[in-house]
């Protein structure tokens, strides 16, 4: 955990590349779930912030 | 003589050949070969992507094109994410998309598993099996209603004899229950094949030297089944589901064929439901917004699969 911190303030690609994951997974889930309408609301907002966040963190350093 | 022709020969490896045939650098002639692509890439691609993206802004509709376009900002997508017609239509993609993914990588593994066996009669069932892909969506649309006949169809006669029900006692299209399993059964049958296709080419490309070695070293089936041919399969069954899954997410003729998006709208897929708002009840700009919201989710999705499928090679 202090090695993903550590790497994630040094702007490393693997953590960040994780966490952009994440969110775009995050998104999707909500997008798709069938149980708060409010959860179907956010979710283009997450997805787009970690597809975003995905396509600029893939220029980090290993 | 050899001295004249030595010369020659070297004074000609000197020259740079694009530059000495039509005084253009190497780099000039591969912007040449290089820019029809470029053009035809932006021409179809990023200018329409960039003017949708224009449009989901605005209230533009195809159909009024004299009317006076104005500048809405995010409310097509403030109004998309909170209809909850819209949010049914993506849970009857996603129960669409997942479970036509977990049938067909498991049907179309244990097929090319067993294809890939060597046996007596191979190839003639290789080709029959593959035939159903081979059919236009339409058409298989179009013959699945007729098996799914309540009164008439074959389906519900072997379901019948199978369970003792009554045939003419359920109507697999006309259920709100049963049409969403209706669909799955039907894109099943005809792309369980494809993913057959390339499951087979990954356990085709496993060396013998492997099991052989395995074998020396007394592995079981079973292990080397986990332990040799999952991991080297690996590749090609993400590529399939990769495929697949896109695919399925943006299904239309097939359902369309087969149930129209009814009853009701339980088999309103996003794309039905996006043609139904772009060329129904033309409003471009609300379904440019939608459009844009799917090719997000898509795109993202297809970002992390193929972060995911060069890990895997690279092991």
């Amino acid at each position: 955990m202090k090695t993903i911190l550590h790497d994630l303030t040094r702007l490393r690609r693997g953590p960040w590349e994780m966490v952009a994951t994440l969110l775009i997974a995050l998104g999707v889930f909500m997008l798709m779930q069938p149980f708060a309408l409010w959860l179907y609301s956010y979710s283009f907002l997450v997805t787009l912030v970690g597809t975003v966040m995905f396509i600029v963190v893939s220029h980090f350093p290993e | 003589m050899t001295d004249e022709t030595t010369a020659r020969t070297s004074a000609a490896s000197r020259r740079p050949p694009a530059r000495a045939i039509k005084g253009l650098s190497d780099r000039a002639v591969g912007w040449i070969f290089v820019a029809p692509t470029i053009f035809l890439l932006l021409a179809i691609n990023i200018f329409p992507l960039i003017w949708t993206i224009r449009l989901s802004l605005t209230n533009y509709r195809a159909n009024r094109t004299t009317a006076e376009v104005s500048w809405v900002g995010l409310r097509n997508y403030e109004r998309i994410l909170t209809d909850p017609d819209i949010w049914n239509a993506m849970q009857a993609t996603a129960h669409f998309v997942i479970w036509t993914l977990v049938l067909q990588v498991l049907i179309g593994f244990t097929l090319a598993y067993l294809i890939n066996k060597k046996f007596k009669g191979n190839d003639l069932w290789t080709t029959i099996i593959v035939l159903p892909m081979m059919l236009s969506p339409a058409v298989v649309g179009n013959f699945w209603t007729f098996l799914y006949q309540p009164q008439i169809g074959l389906f519900n006669y072997f379901v019948g004899f199978l369970t003792g029900a009554d045939p003419s006692s359920f109507s697999m299209i006309g259920d709100v229950a049963l049409a969403p399993w209706a669909i799955v059964i039907v894109d099943t049958w005809m792309w369980t094949p494809f993913v057959m296709l390339i499951c087979l080419a990954g356990l085709r490309s496993i060396p013998d030297s492997i099991y052989e070695a395995a074998e020396c070293d007394r592995a079981s089936k079973w292990r080397q089944f986990w332990t040799i041919t999952i991991p080297m399969a690996l590749p090609f069954l993400m590529l399939a589901v990769l495929f697949r899954g896109i695919e399925n997410f943006k299904m239309f003729d097939l359902v369309v064929q087969l149930t129209g998006g009814g009853p009701g709208s339980v088999t309103e897929l996003t794309s039905i439901n996006l043609k139904r708002e772009a060329f129904e009840k033309w409003r471009t700009g609300y379904a440019s917004a939608y459009a844009v919201i799917l090719f997000v989710t898509v795109f993202g999705l297809a970002s992390i699969y193929v972060k995911a499928l060069n890990k895997v090679k690279e092991r």
